[in-house]
C-alpha cells in the first residue's frame, strides 16, 4: 500500500512536472519568435529621380531617398554626376559631400572616401555601393546597378 | 480610562494588521560592522535611491511621451518647453540614469575589491553584475527615445556594431532594430523595453538581490577577517536600524541634492530631430559607459591572424563580461576567504583599462 502510494505521487509529479516543463517551453519558443521582426517585403525601386536638371551646381551634392535608405548625388566640377549609396560602410552612419575637402566625408568616425566612392582613409573597409545615372529630359534618374 | 489621541489608534491598527514591529524588530537586529572601509557599504542603497528616482521621473515622463517617429521628438519637445516643470523631470531622469550608472560601477568595484563576492554570497555578486548590464540595457534604450540626430545615429552605430558578430551577429541586429534598418520599429521595440520590460527584469534582480543582502547581513572584507582572528575580538558593528539608515540618509540626501544641482544648473539637452536623410552630424558618441568599449574596437587592428579585429574585440568582450560574472568561482581562494590577490590585481587592471580608455576617447577624440 504505502509502496502504492509513493509510486502514485511520483507519476503525479513527473506529469505535471513534465507539462509544465512543456508549456514553458513553448511559451518561452513562442516569445523569442515574436520578438524576431517578422521580413516585410521592402518597396525597393530600382530607380528612382534623385533631382532636377539644374538643380545642384557643380561642386555640390544631395541626398536623396532611394527606397528607404539615403542615397548622395554628386555632381563632379566639370558638371557630370555620379551616385551612391550614402550609407557608410563602417557602421551604417549617412555620409556626405565636403566641398571643403572635395571628397565624401562620414562624420561619425571620421571616414573618406574619394569622387569614386572609394575609401581613402579612416575605418571604412569598402568603397560606398555604386548606383548608375541617367539624365532623361528634366529629370536625374539614379538606377541601382551602377 | 485615558483614551490614546487618533492617530496612535489608527497606527496601532495598522501595526496589528500589517505587523510592521516584527520587521523593525528584524532590523534592529541586523548588525553592520564597523570598520575603515564602511564607507563603500553606501554606494549599494544610493543605486537604489537612483532607481526610486528613475521609476517615478519615467512614470511622469510617460504622461506626455508619445512613442513614434512623427511624435516622440515632438511630444518631448512639448514637454520640455510648455509642461510645467516638465525640463526638470525630463532632466532629473536622464542626470539620475547617468549617476545610477556610475554609482552602479562604483558599488560593484568596491564589493569586488572587498571581495564580498566569496561564499555565501556568489549569487548576490551574479545578480549584481546582472542589474549593471540591465541598467546599461536601460541607458542604451531610453537614449534613442527622444529620436534626437545624435541618439539616432548613436543606435545606429550601436546596433550595427552588434551585427559584427560572428554567426549570431545578422540576427542580433535584426532583433534590437526590428527590421535592417534603425527606423520607427526599432523606437517602438525600444520604448517597450525601456518602459515595461528591462525596469520589470530589473525590479525581480533588485528584489532577489536586496533579499540576499538581508538574508547573509554585510561581509567582513578580508583584512577586518584577519584583525578578528588575531585579537580574537568581534568587529563592532551597529544595529541596521536605526543606526545605519541614518548613515543611509545622509547619503541619499547629498545625491539628490548633486542630482537636483546638475538637472537645474546643467538641463539636459534635446538637440535637433533625427532625420534619416539628412548626413551624421560630428561628435556621435555612445554614452559615457560604452566608450570604453567603443574605444577598444577603434583601436583594434583590423585583422588579428584570420579573424576580424572587431569580431575579436566583441568576442572579447563577451568573454571578459562572462568571466567577471563568474569570479566567485574562479577566484579559489574566496571559500576559505583567503588573501586572493591576483584577483585584487585583475580588479585594478580592470578599473585601470576602463578609465583610461573612456580617457583617451574623450582627450583624442
Ligand atoms: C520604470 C522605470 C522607467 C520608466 C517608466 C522610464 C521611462 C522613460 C521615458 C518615457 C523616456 C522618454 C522621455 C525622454 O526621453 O525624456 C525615458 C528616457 C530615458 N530613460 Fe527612462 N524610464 C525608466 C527607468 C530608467 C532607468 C532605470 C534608466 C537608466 C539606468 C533610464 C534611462 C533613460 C535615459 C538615458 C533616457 C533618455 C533621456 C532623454 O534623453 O530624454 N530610465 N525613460
Ligand atoms: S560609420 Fe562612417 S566612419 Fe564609422
Amino acid at each position: 500500500m504505502e509502496k502504492d502510494k509513493v509510486s502514485r505521487r511520483q507519476f503525479l509529479n513527473a506529469l505535471l512536472g513534465t507539462g509544465l516543463f512543456a508549456g514553458l517551453l513553448g511559451s518561452v519558443y513562442a516569445a523569442v519568435r515574436y520578438v524576431i521582426p517578422p521580413d516585410v517585403p521592402e518597396a525597393s525601386p530600382s530607380m528612382v529621380v534623385a533631382a532636377r536638371v539644374g538643380e545642384l551646381n557643380p561642386g555640390t551634392a544631395k541626398i536623396f531617398r532611394f527606397g528607404a535608405k539615403p542615397g548622395l548625388l554628386l555632381r563632379l566640377p566639370d558638371g557630370s554626376y555620379r551616385a551612391f549609396s550614402a550609407i557608410c560602410t563602417h557602421l551604417d552612419c549617412t555620409v556626405q559631400y565636403r566641398s571643403d575637402m572635395a571628397h565624401i566625408w562620414c562624420a561619425c568616425h571620421d571616414g573618406h572616401y574619394d569622387l569614386n566612392g572609394v575609401n581613402i582613409s579612416g575605418p571604412p573597409p569598402r568603397p560606398l555601393d555604386k548606383f548608375g545615372v541617367i539624365i532623361k529630359g528634366e529629370e536625374i534618374f539614379v538606377s541601382r546597378e551602377g | 480610562m485615558k483614551r490614546e489621541p487618533v492617530w496612535v489608534r489608527i497606527l496601532d491598527w495598522l501595526n496589528d494588521r500589517l505587523q510592521s514591529n516584527k520587521l523593525s524588530e528584524l532590523a534592529r537586529k541586523k548588525l553592520v560592522p564597523v570598520h575603515k572601509h564602511s564607507f563603500w557599504y553606501l554606494f549599494g542603497g544610493m543605486a537604489l535611491f537612483l532607481f526610486l528616482i528613475q521609476v517615478v521621473t519615467g512614470s511622469l515622463l510617460l504622461i506626455y511621451y508619445r512613442s513614434g517617429p512623427e511624435s516622440a521628438f515632438e511630444s518631448v519637445k512639448f514637454l520640455v518647453s510648455e509642461v510645467p516643470f516638465g525640463w526638470l523631470v525630463r532632466s532629473v531622469h536622464s542626470w539620475s540614469a547617468n549617476l545610477m550608472i556610475a554609482i552602479l560601477f562604483v558599488h560593484m568595484f568596491s564589493t569586488f575589491l572587498l571581495k564580498s563576492y566569496r561564499k555565501p554570497r556568489e549569487l548576490t555578486w551574479i545578480t549584481g553584475v546582472l542589474l549593471l548590464f540591465v541598467s546599461m540595457g536601460m541607458g542604451f534604450t531610453g537614449y534613442l527615445l527622444p529620436w534626437n540626430e545624435l541618439a539616432f545615429f548613436a543606435t545606429k552605430v550601436g546596433t550595427q556594431i552588434a551585427g559584427v558578430l560572428p554567426f549570431l551577429g545578422d540576427f542580433v541586429m535584426k532583433v534590437l532594430r526590428g527590421g535592417d534598418d534603425v527606423t520607427g520599429a526599432t523606437l517602438t521595440r525600444f520604448f517597450g523595453f525601456h518602459v515595461f520590460i528591462l525596469p520589470a527584469v530589473l525590479a525581480l534582480l533588485l528584489g532577489l538581490h536586496v533579499y540576499l543582502v538581508q538574508l547573509h547581513g554585510m561581509s567582513k572584507p578580508p583584512d577586518v577577517e584577519r584583525r578578528e582572528e588575531k585579537t580574537g575580538k568581534p568587529c563592532p558593528s551597529v544595529p541596521f536600524f536605526p543606526n545605519f539608515i541614518y548613515r543611509d540618509l545622509i547619503a541619499w540626501i547629498f545625491v539628490l541634492v548633486v542630482l537636483v544641482g546638475l538637472a537645474v544648473l546643467a538641463a539636459w539637452e534635446l538637440g535637433v530631430r533625427a532625420d534619416p536623410l539628412a548626413p551624421a552630424p560630428a561628435g556621435i558618441m555612445p554614452e559615457w559607459y560604452f566608450v570604453f568599449m567603443f574605444q577598444t574596437l577603434k583601436m583594434f587592428p583590423a585583422h588579428v591572424g584570420p579573424f576580424e579585429g572587431e569580431q575579436l574585440a566583441i568576442v572579447g568582450f563577451i568573454l571578459a563580461g562572462l568571466f567577471w560574472m563568474f569570479v566567485p568561482f574562479l577566484d579559489r581562494s574566496s571559500p576559505e576567504g583567503a588573501r586572493g590577490k591576483l584577483f585584487t590585481v585583475l580588479g585594478i587592471c580592470a578599473i585601470a583599462y576602463i578609465g583610461v580608455m573612456t580617457l583617451v576617447s574623450y582627450l583624442v577624440g
